[in-house]
């Protein structure tokens, strides 16, 4: 039984990793193009950044809607960095790894000075507050004077050797798996989970708590600053309109999509949502790009509505991608007792937006009397 | 007179309405203390301030000894204070066992940097496995083990409340307060409750402070106890005293015709 | 003297504001959920003038067939992406919010292109007070903005169906025992939060002629902003935030050295009430109940 696990636990690794390689190879022969060079570099960001948000929604149990303004800090210091260091040093890996130790870690800065409202804040007031966070970076940096970070028309930025750039992202995914799921299994990760699952509880288990959502704030910030650095290395200007509040619900979407609380959920929605993107982008013009965003929109609310909706529920369960699988591999059916709370599912994971709690104070009649089978929960 | 709890003059306000006024309580070492009154007589409170959720408007605590004050509930419970919550507060999407480690999280010997689980060294290894032992130790003394790798929601709803205490446990408190634990249990869930809370207070070594309605069930468990009512103490001391008090009978089950 | 034309406009945005945030906090009151779509309610309400006041040159029906139609897109969306979400996480009701925004602009996209439509309700002109050069759109928002105000107000106070929804929005299960129709209710509230929407849209484009798919972003953020400050939930709060926001804008906006920083200034302004006041300038302070 261990070993069934461990296998599971790399799997992300080993499909990441391959997945790196065979690409590199295809390259090398020459077989990839700039446009599909350009679109591995977009996955590598779009994963750094869902997977980096589902750290603070998924295992913290915050809602963040800000993530964005952290990229945009990483982009724009991380960019700078870059195009001043490569004057002189030349546009080499060098350069690239100080830009992104740089650009990562003032956004990690920042994500920690957002994180101590998260100690004041539950739910949707820091939701809004994350987002008002976003917004301010981006008025900052459009208002930022010519020389310093362009303003309105954007920072120029040196744009990174096409052949490896999307080798170095996919690496950088790697390191970060690793140190996002080594920190989620581990004494700490189970602290960060129990906050998500229980704030009062896990502060009456001497958790402490301010230690661990800055902590988490500032990690994701981390990533998303670094995400923000590749971004900016793999186009020649970053402007920061393209940080605004939308990009970062955009994220989010990957991550609930993705499931919450599931790193290869967020990967592999990440992955395609910016697959989809980038083709349908192509594919359809003019007016007719919105095509694409109806489809999104549309795809989204029944995905949702599906996966959530109280009275789909029997549906749900008979109907869905896991049954689906193991049918196709005539698998036996998991042992639900086998769920691991790293991967603990979607529509039980609470978050913290729970308008209910918030708004009344007394013994409340929802979920414990609407599931007779829990007897007086909560 | 070495007391475990001390406290004095302990109350509270909310605005205008004072939840709690003038409670002296004083634990000693080893015993099951009863705390116990009718509904809103501020009982949870008393808990509430003394484990860091609410702080005090007047008077003060000690434990063993030392003054607590102005201290987070994190704080409070690494100085050695754990609890229950009457309305159960697990970690729901986590299984039994982790629910127990997240307990052993702050004791020193499984002490474990961030850089350490980060990187994998050997000593994450050794910390987690090492915490996963004990974890399983508790769970079985409560015999919970068979449900070790069960998501905690999933419980039976007498487990939870032992999981609960199994987690407070954990923390390796001076101190266990207990919430109502034999709420919404039959009366053999009650009396195996009682049996292990008994258990618990020797085998640990522990000093027990616990509210509950069920009269019966306290007063077969508890060495001493006290009667709140309307925040304030009405009685307190041995277990017969106090159920034979007339203002508590009053404070039970009211008036009788003829006293009036 | 330009300070008094200054504050005037202020209090009109305010007034604009006011009547969107309500929206957002009526339906975050009953509904418990935050409409992430209310701010598109705008942009429809604004097409369908812009289309309307073109064919038939007639701003009185143009303005009532918009508020109808932004009524029945509002309940529709409701009854569509939320009603089947309901008693699920707010987080996925947030998300389908979401969706049905993007769904709102694209579709608007698609109907009318990307590029900015010009609309003329009315041509208000100005009317000179002394020395003083008034907008007369300026007085007609904040006129009509504080009567629909009092007017809802009054509903909400005096009829059966408000004092249900201040019911509903206390203890939506104590209501339901009650045998107050808690869907119905839902669906008054969305009714009541899109005509003010509508409302809002005719307010913007007597202001600023021009119509696009993402109209109501700016507006929907921004009210909600205000609707947060003044504690969301509560009805009096999002008047005081929209009144105070619109203050904001326009005296940041009046000095041109700190006019681009106009949206960073309210932001901060949000983060810092919510600091000090974590619910909002009249937001109830809640405890949880350990």
């Amino acid at each position: 039984m261990k070993k069934k696990f461990k296998i599971k636990h790399f799997i992300n690794y080993i499909v990441v990793g391959a997945a790196t390689i065979i690409f590199t190879i295809l390259n090398s022969v020459g077989v990839l193009g700039l446009s599909e060079q350009f679109l591995l570099e977009k996955i590598a960001i779009s994963i750094i950044l869902a997977v980096s948000l589902g750290l603070v929604v998924g295992f913290l149990g915050e809602l963040s809607l800000g993530h964005a303004g952290f990229m945009c800090i990483g982009a724009y210091i991380g960019g700078k960095v870059a195009s001043l260091l490569s004057e002189s040093m030349g546009n080499g890996f060098l350069t690239l790894i100080i830009a992104l130790a740089v650009g990562g870690l003032s956004a990690a800065v920042a994500g920690a000075i957002i994180g101590l409202p998260a100690l004041r804040l539950k739910g949707d007031y820091l939701a809004i507050v994350t987002l008002a966070f976003g917004e301010i970076v981006k008025t900052l940096f459009l208002n930022s004077s010519e020389e310093t970070f362009g303003g309105p028309i954007g920072l120029e930025t040196p744009r990174y050797d096409r052949n490896s750039l999307f080798i170095i992202g996919f690496v950088v995914v790697l390191i970060m798996l690793a140190v996002i799921q080594n920190l989620i299994r581990s004494k700490h990760g189970r602290a960060i989970t129990s906050i998500r699952d229980s704030e009062i509880a896990a502060r009456a288990t001497g958790i402490n708590v301010t230690k661990y959502k800055l902590l988490v704030f500032a990690l994701s910030a981390f990533f998303a600053g670094i995400a923000g650095v590749l971004f900016s290395y793999s186009n020649y200007r970053v402007q920061c309109t393209k940080f605004d509040y939308n990009y970062s619900i955009e994220i989010l979407v990957m991550v609930v999509l993705g499931g919450m609380g599931s790193v290869n959920g967020s990967i592999i929605a990440a992955s395609l949502i910016t697959f989809l993107q980038i083709q349908l982008a192509s594919i359809l013009t003019g007016d007719l790009a919105v095509l694409q965003n109806i489809f999104y929109a549309l795809v989204l609310i029944l995905i949702v509505i599906y996966n959530n909706a109280p009275a789909l529920k029997g549906f749900r369960e008979k109907h869905n991608l896991k049954s689906f699988i193991s049918k196709l591999f005539k698998k036996k059916k998991e042992d639900p007792s086998e769920v691991r709370d790293d991967e603990a599912k979607w529509d039980r994971v609470p978050t913290k937006i729970n308008m209910d709690e918030l708004l009344s104070m007394d013994i409340k009649v929802t979920e414990s009397t609407m599931k007779p089978d829990k007897g007086g929960k909560e | 007179m070495d007391y475990i709890l001390e406290t004095t003059d302990l109350g509270i306000a909310f605005g205008g309405l004072k939840a709690a006024e003038h409670v002296n309580i004083s634990i000693k070492k080893n015993e099951i203390y009863g705390l116990i009154g009718p509904n809103g007589a501020g009982k949870t409170t008393i808990f509430n301030i003394i484990t860091g959720v609410y702080q005090p408007t007047w008077g003060s605590f000690k434990l063993d000894g030392e003054v607590i004050k102005n201290l987070p509930q994190e704080k409070i419970n690494q100085k050695g204070i754990a609890r229950t919550f009457q309305n159960i507060r697990l970690f729901n999407n986590m299984t039994v066992v982790r629910n127990v480690m997240v307990g052993l999280h702050n004791r020193k010997e499984y002490k474990c940097g961030f850089f350490t689980s980060v990187l994998r060294l050997p000593k994450h290894f050794k910390v987690e496995k090492e915490m996963r032992e004990k974890a399983k130790e508790l769970l079985d003394i409560f015999g919970l083990l068979e449900e070790r790798n069960n998501l905690a929601c999933n419980l039976p709803y007498g487990k939870q409340r032992k999981l609960e205490i199994a987690r407070a446990l954990a923390t390796n408190p001076k101190l266990l307060l207990l919430d109502e634990p034999a709420a919404g249990m039959n009366p053999n869930e009650t009396m195996e409750l009682a049996e292990t809370i008994k258990l618990i207070r020797d085998k640990f070594d522990m000093t027990i402070l616990l509210i509950d309605h069920d009269l019966k069930f306290v007063s077969g468990l508890c060495d001493r106890v006290t009667v709140l009512n309307f925040g304030t103490v009405l009685a307190d001391g041995n277990i017969s005293e106090v159920l034979n008090n007339k203002d508590v009978i009053e404070a039970y089950i009211g008036k009788k015709e003829e006293d009036e | 003297m330009d300070f008094i034309i200054t504050f005037l406009n202020g209090l009109s945005l305010g007034g604009v504001y006011a009547l969107i945030a309500l929206g957002y906090t009526m339906v975050y009151g009953i509904a418990k959920m935050l409409n992430f779509a209310h701010g598109d309610i705008i942009m429809v309400g604004g097409y369908v003038l812009f289309v309307f006041v073109g064919l038939t040159g007639e701003p009185i029906l143009a303005i009532i067939l918009a508020a109808f139609l932004c009524m029945l897109i509002g309940i529709s969306m409701e009854k569509a992406a939320y009603k089947p979400l309901r008693g699920a996480s707010p987080l996925a009701v947030l998300i389908t919010a979401i969706g049905v925004s993007y769904f709102l602009q694209s579709l608007a996209q698609i109907i009318f292109g990307a590029a900015p439509k010009f609309v003329v309700i009315a041509d208000l002109g100005t009317i000179t007070l002394g020395s003083l050069v008034i907008p007369v759109y300026s007085i007609v928002t904040l006129v009509v903005s504080i009567l629909i105000m009092i007017g809802l107000s009054l509903f909400i106070k005096f009829t059966k169906t408000g004092r249900a929804m201040i019911a509903v929005s206390e203890d939506k299960a104590a209501a339901q025992i009650m045998g107050i129709n808690v869907n119905n209710i839902i669906t008054v509230t969305f009714l009541i939060g899109s005509f003010l929407a509508a409302i809002a849209s005719v307010f913007y484009l007597l202001k600023a002629p021009n119509i696009s798919p993402t109209f109501g972003s700016k507006p929907g953020i921004k009210a909600f902003t205000a609707a947060v400050i003044g504690g969301i939930g509560s009805i009096p709060g999002a008047m005081l935030g929209g009144f105070l926001l619109g203050i904001v804008e326009v005296f940041s906006n009046s000095v041109p050295q700190i006019a681009p920083y106009t949206d960073a200034i309210e932001f901060l302004i949000l983060i810092i009430i919510l600091l000090v006041r974590p619910t909002g300038i009249l937001g109830k302070k809640r405890r949880e109940k350990v």
